[in-house]
């Protein structure tokens, strides 16, 4: 799998260099400011890009702008946006185009390889990754209006990590039940929330993010 | 949550036309009519007002070698200059002519020493001084001046009471003056309806020039001086310095206390726990792996630590997006609907220490409302208009927020006067509350 990677911290890139080579895949570019990320985009054909929110020369929201304008040129181009903080807002934005293969992550959750790696290749396969502190606080300010149309302390549990874009399989691996459970709460989490069912995994997820995210 | 688009258009204003004339006409009668009951009000408070208080204040100055005049004196020279601000604020939203004060602060201390210090302040302010001559001008040619637009009003009715046939008893009792013309027959009785008809027409142009003539008699004598104008500037800056020294000295002090609490204190735990890993990790890999887990786990936690100092040092979006982003994350972290409108040139950037200023009291008024305002309904409004950033934060809570009671308003208002930006307030007990902030600023 080709990844291209911007992030300006020479020990972060460098430890992401490493981390991901580890697992297989290959670094097409590795880059430390926005217009080398721009030319990067526009030369490289990358499976999924890993991406810092705040690059030089201006170190503003310099690697997000240039990563959703990638993918209004490329639509769906799988995209992991990583920073030190996660705001509603920049992940509003990133989902806003409904494309899938999108990533929004602290930049902490390297620290977990395995689960850091798993992230990438969701997002790269058209899947999602969201921060479990992005979902926490949609759940907090939705827990305002209603109680989330009376999910039971267990549905409410799995539409976290659902929402985080974990499939069933990981669900119920993290959960410790089978998989047959997860299915049975998920169709009753889409009952009760009155969102339309769907098999595709990502369409569900995004679903769920944007019921979250509405109000 | 709504972004409005800023438009070069100013709004519906008429700035005149041919079909408007006659619109543009009746505002003006209009304007010349109030005129006039404004010029008979101003003219009765100026003689009341000015006359009362000129004579209370000079004969209790006169009375403070005989130490009662210590007590009377500033009790009456306040009172004058709520007078002369009274005057300041019809002079602004009347004719819209600014009057500057620069009155110097005055010690409040108990006691007869308190008072004495008061009365010696007060005597020693040119203000003072400056609002005794206004008075003393204000009851003569002020007085004179702001009866005039009433006087060319009502001249018309009694010209035409004349010509209708009340000449007849006038001229009966041999003849009486209407202004120039002696009543003593029909004729003169219509010649005085046409001259207070001239007058009345006269009226309706000059009475607006007139009741601003008023104030700008009132302003050439209430302004402070420049030197005094200066003095006060000077002592505003040095206690907006000091209020701005105090606060950082503060902030510096917390991150320290904050550091040194927390992120540090883990990393000191984390290294020790790295030093017991590697004595450990031949002898009791199970135990190594225990600690590494829990290592990891201080990393994360003094990263989370980091994460919410820096968000209240300088918030990442406020750096990465400016101030309109930052306050609408802000706005998405709070547990209540909050409606955010922004009315900025698209792009625009204050200076930093501005957009930090303003961001931080658009943070603790937004924390004031969900916190004891208990509103559950809260719009923050920024906009930028003659050369001021302007941010408005309403709630639909309990209310009863006060400015200046040494809670977080007082705060607030504090850390904006550095940059000579203003807080106002209004917070009826039952709500709503409104507050508004403006900081004078240039937009990049």
């Amino acid at each position: 799998m080709r990844v291209v990677l911007a992030e300006d911290l020479f020990l972060l890139r460098d430890g992401l260099v490493r981390m991901l080579e580890a697992f297989d895949f290959e670094i097409l570019a590795a880059v430390e400011t926005g217009p080398e990320l721009t030319r990067a985009f526009a030369e490289l054909e990358p499976d999924v890009a890993i991406v810092d929110v705040r690059l030089p020369p201006s170190h503003t929201d310099e690697g997000l702008q240039c990563a959703l304008a990638a993918r209004r040129a490329r639509p769906g181009l799988p995209v992991l946006v990583l920073s030190q903080h996660v705001e509603q807002l920049y992940a509003r934005e990133l989902l806003a185009d409904g494309d899938g293969g999108v990533g929004y992550l602290l930049k902490d959750r390297v620290f977990d390889a395995a689960q850091f790696i798993d992230a990438v290749r969701r997002v790269a396969g058209g899947g999602t990754a969201m921060d479990p502190q992005v979902i926490q606080q949609l759940l907090s300010r939705r827990a305002r209006d209603e109680p989330l149309g009376g999910l039971t302390p267990r549905e409410l549990e799995v539409m976290e990590l659902m929402a985080q874009g974990r499939s069933n399989a990981a669900i119920a691996e993290r959960l410790v039940v089978t998989e047959r459970a997860i299915a049975k709460h998920t169709s009753n989490i889409f009952a009760k929330l009155g969102l339309p069912v769907s098999d595709d995994d990502n369409r569900r997820v995004l679903a769920v993010l944007a019921y979250l995210d509405r109000g | 949550m709504t972004t409005r688009a800023v438009s070069g258009d100013t709004g519906g204003r008429s700035t005149g036309g041919e079909e408007n004339g006659e619109t543009m006409n009746a505002t003006k009668a209009r304007e010349a009519l109030l005129a006039g009951v404004r010029g008979l009000a101003l003219a009765l408070v100026s003689m009341a007002g000015s006359v009362l208080l000129f004579t209370l204040t000079v004969v209790s100055i006169g009375l403070i070698p005989v130490g009662i005049g210590v007590f009377a004196a500033p009790l009456f020279i306040e009172r004058v200059r709520a007078h002369a601000d009274f005057r300041r604020t019809l002079a602004l939203s009347w004719s819209g002519v600014r009057i500057p004060s620069a009155y110097r602060p005055v010690p409040r201390r108990p006691g007869p020493a308190g008072w004495a210090a008061r009365c010696t302040t007060l005597l020693r302010d040119p203000a003072t001084w400056h609002d005794l001559r206004w008075m003393l001008a204000d009851m003569t040619a002020g007085f004179g001046i702001a009866l005039l637009p009433p006087v060319l009003l009502a001249y018309v009715a009694y010209g035409w009471v004349i010509a209708l046939g009340v000449w007849r008893p006038i001229a009966n009792a041999g003849g009486d003056w209407f202004l120039f013309i002696h009543v003593t027959s029909q004729q003169s009785g219509y010649a005085a309806a046409a001259l207070g008809t001239a007058l009345f027409v006269l009226g309706l142009f000059v009475n607006p020039a007139l009741l601003r003539g008023h104030f700008q008699l009132a302003r050439a004598l209430l302004s402070p001086s420049r030197e005094a104008e200066l003095a006060q500037r000077v002592d505003r800056l040095t206690e907006t310095r000091h209020d701005a020294v105090d606060t950082s000295a503060a902030e510096l002090r917390r991150i320290e206390r904050d550091l040194h609490d927390g992120a540090q204190a883990r990393l000191v735990a984390m290294g020790m726990n790295l030093g017991t890993i590697e004595a450990l990790v031949e002898k009791d890999p199970a135990q190594a792996k225990r600690l590494l887990a829990t290592a990891r786990q201080s990393s994360a936690e003094a990263l989370t630590e980091l994460r919410d100092l820096v968000r209240g040092i300088h918030p990442p979006v406020l750096a990465e997006r400016g101030l309109a982003d930052a306050v609408r994350a802000l706005a998405l972290r709070l547990p209540v609907a909050t409606e955010v409108s922004v009315d900025l040139p698209d792009r625009a950037r204050a200076e930093a220490p501005v957009e930090s200023a303003a961001y931080f009291a658009v943070s603790e008024l937004l924390t004031n409302a969900v916190k004891h305002a208990a509103a559950d309904s809260v719009w923050v409004d920024l906009s930028y208009e003659a050369g001021a950033l302007r941010v408005s934060v309403g709630d639909n809570g309990r209310g009863g927020a006060e400015a200046g009671a040494g809670g977080g308003l007082s705060g607030v208002e504090r850390r904006l006067g550095t940059f000579d930006g203003v807080l106002a307030v209004s917070s009826p007990v039952g709500g709503p509350t409104l507050v508004t902030l403006e900081i004078p600023c240039a937009l990049s």
